[in-house]
């Protein structure tokens, strides 16, 4: 059964590509040549790999976050507003507090989580007392998050004047790897005479990566093997026998929601802190939420599947943005085979159909062998 | 009283595209299948209303065009969740991928790479009703009908998707198809037992959710503004979402949310142009809010039908 949910995954990866292919077709261009351009714009030079994990990290971190609450039952669409006002809660504490290193980083990304995981647990809350459906209250959240994010840069204490970002966050606060030494003279000096490295550290590479990796490996034994997962999990599955069992089905929302808000707050903490460093006007949402969606799809809601799977998604959608350059044709595409990927994912009654099909042929194959 | 009638007029007009998307979400869910897809079709439908209007130069031949736009996606929705049983969230989410994705890829094919469309010249735009009636003669000897005017003169999308409330209202409520969709909508298994096609019934729901939000997404982009954008529809789809399950999945209820959402976006602009000092990013936040609120307190009195998600396997 697991096997084949793995199989039915790469089917539906492979049918992405092939539509994607029919695409480009369409445009005149040669989809072998479009996917080498893809494939090396992400591979093939030390930064490029730098580059795609640096961008995988918070949609492996929001892919966590909605794989987890889906094995406990719930939709969490929410994971949008919560990482934004994740990054609202470290962008405070790492502009506003003055700290030591390490713990300024740390209490900040501590901060980012809990804004995260009080904007989802509002929503289980909501689920819980009310019976609100998630996915509505979700998307209603969202919307108050973005435009409260916004809301925070019309004040002079955040905005950078003249421009449509906040202030950086202070040195203290800053997650990337080895980020004050790459800028001082012994750093400059030891980059020059290593290309590689430099290469690999140009990108803002960060500790998010440890974090992500870590919180897979948490979040899985969390499901796997603790108390609190098997309560989670039986919801999940069964509400009714769950509530039979002696299971508090409202509170296991709020705290199940919780945690899923809280790993996509650090996703917006680790983005804040790592990579931008500062918080911008945002003209629409930024899909950080959806991405996660589809990560979370793809990687069957299994958390430890959610780094390839955030991998791969992170990859295609960097060397899928040479595309423009190298032949001409738009990155969108990039967004259409991810779609078609998760609209295959959707259907394993089709993939059944399709395994039925190879594997009655194979059955046909054997009976004739033993003959 | 000028702002009065000024924000009257921003909120129906803003309203419009939200109405003709919350109708396809509410006869789509009244069928019994979950649609958060109508985002990705308004996206696929204002990209193709908008290319069409542009180089053909024709309003309604584009207006229509963005609907089937957005009925070809719906079909994809259909197919996924009808008869290959697919989780109609997960399929919705596939479809809000595709379609934006979509959009901007044709945007940039039929734009030379631009992510923006090129404007449409405003005498190729969908038409403002009234535009003839209100002389300046007439203005000057009843001044009072400037008012009239602000009011009235509006785009015609407006008036269409007003008249489109009545019809989805008598559809689903006098006639014999509003009938079945709603037993499908609320058992599936039972109107197939008197000899409904529930299927038959599913699809022509589904598509005509893809062929609404279309013209929503058209609506945005040959009248609102005059053309595509990236950003033109962010959210849009999901506020039909919302105003559809806020009017308790009635065409109603959710004509009255979309007004509620078009008056507060109507309230931010007209506070704007004043320079009154509320930040316009608090007032975008209160129909969410409002929603939130309305949920809570009126959650008990709004009921979906019953199988809406449910996949519906016939059992022969």
């Amino acid at each position: 059964m697991k096997k084949n949910r793995m199989v039915y995954t790469l089917i539906s990866v492979l049918l992405g590509f092939l539509v994607g292919s029919v695409i480009f077709l369409i445009n005149d261009i040669n989809p072998l040549e479009a996917y080498k351009v893809i494939v090396l714009g992400a591979v093939s030079k030390p930064s490029y790999l730098s580059w795609v994990v640096v961008k995988a990290i918070p949609i492996i971190l929001t892919g966590i976050s909605v794989a987890f609450a889906f094995r406990t039952g719930l939709f969490n669409i929410g994971s949008e507003g919560q990482y934004i006002v994740g990054s609202i809660g470290a962008f405070v504490i790492g502009y506003l507090l003055h700290l030591p290193p390490v713990i300024h980083a740390v209490f900040a990304l501590l901060v980012g989580g809990l804004f995260g995981g009080l904007w989802g647990g509002i929503v289980g809350l909501l689920k819980s007392r009310f019976g609100i459906n998630e996915v509505i209250s979700s998307i209603m959240f969202n919307w108050i998050a973005f435009y409260f994010s916004n809301y925070m840069l019309s004040f002079d204490l955040f905005r950078k004047p003249g421009t449509d970002t906040s202030f950086e966050i202070q040195n203290t606060a800053n997650i990337q790897i080895l980020g004050n030494w790459k800028q001082s003279d012994a750093g400059i000096a030891f980059m020059q005479d290593n290309p590689v490295i430099r290469q690999i550290l140009r990108p803002p590479l960060n500790w998010g990566l440890v974090l992500a990796v870590v919180t897979a490996i948490v979040i899985y034994y969390l499901i796997k093997n603790t108390t609190l997962g098997y309560q989670l999990k039986a919801v999940g599955y069964n509400p009714l026998a769950a509530e039979y069992g002696g299971i508090d089905i409202r509170r296991n929302q709020v705290v199940s929601m919780g945690i899923s808000g809280f790993i996509s707050g650090l996703a917006g903490a680790v983005t804040v802190l790592g990579v931008s460093l500062n918080i911008g006007v945002m003209a629409s949402q930024e899909g950080y939420g959806f991405n996660g969606m589809a990560v979370a799809l793809i990687a069957g809601n299994n958390p430890l599947l959610c780094i390839p799977a955030g991998l791969l998604f992170a990859g295609l959608n960097y060397g899928g943005g040479k595309l423009n350059s190298a032949l001409n044709t738009y990155s969108e595409v990039v967004n259409i085979v991810i779609g078609i990927i998760i609209f295959f994912i959707a259907m394993p009654k089709l993939l059944d159909i399709i395994g039925g099909f190879f594997t009655g042929a194979k059955m046909k194959k054997d009976k004739e062998a033993t003959k | 009283m000028n702002t009065l009638f000024g924000i009257i007029s921003i909120t129906l007009l803003y309203s419009a595209p939200l109405i003709f998307t919350a109708l396809g979400g509410v006869i789509s869910e009244n069928g019994g299948v979950v649609n958060i897809g109508l985002e990705g079709m308004m996206a696929l439908g204002a990209v193709v209303g908008a290319t069409v209007g542009f180089y053909l130069g024709n309003p309604w031949l584009a207006f229509l065009c963005g609907g089937l736009a957005g009925m070809a996606l719906s079909l994809l929705h259909a197919v996924a969740t009808i008869h290959f049983h697919a989780d109609h969230v997960v399929s919705g989410i596939a479809i809000n991928l595709i379609g934006p994705g979509l959009a901007l890829f044709l945007c940039r094919v039929f734009f030379d790479g631009a992510a923006m469309s090129k404007s449409i010249p405003f005498e190729n735009k969908l038409p403002q009703l009234f535009r003839d009636v209100f002389t300046p003669e007439l203005l000057e000897k009843m001044p009072f009908m400037r008012y009239v005017q602000i009011v009235f003169q509006q785009y015609i999308i407006v008036y269409l998707a007003f008249f489109l409330v009545l019809l989805m209202w008598y559809l689903l409520y006098r006639t014999k198809l509003g009938l079945r969709i709603r037993a499908v909508g609320e058992h599936p298994q039972a109107a197939e037992t008197l000899g409904i096609n529930a299927y038959k019934i599913k699809y022509i729901c589904v598509l005509a959710s893809g062929f609404l939000a279309g013209l929503g997404g058209a609506s945005m982009s040959l009248a609102i503004v005059s053309n595509f954008r990236e950003t033109l529809i962010s959210g849009q789809g999901f506020i039909a979402l919302a105003a559809v399950i806020f009017g308790n999945w009635t065409p109603q209820g959710a004509f009255i949310a979309c007004l509620l959402f078009g008056a507060s976006q109507g309230l931010s602009v007209i506070l704007g142009t004043l320079g009154i000092q509320i930040d316009t990013n608090l007032l975008a936040m209160l129909p969410y809010i409002i929603t939130l609120l309305a949920l809570i307190f009126f959650v008990k009195s709004s009921k979906a039908p019953a199988a809406d998600g449910v996949p519906y396997e016939r059992s022969h």
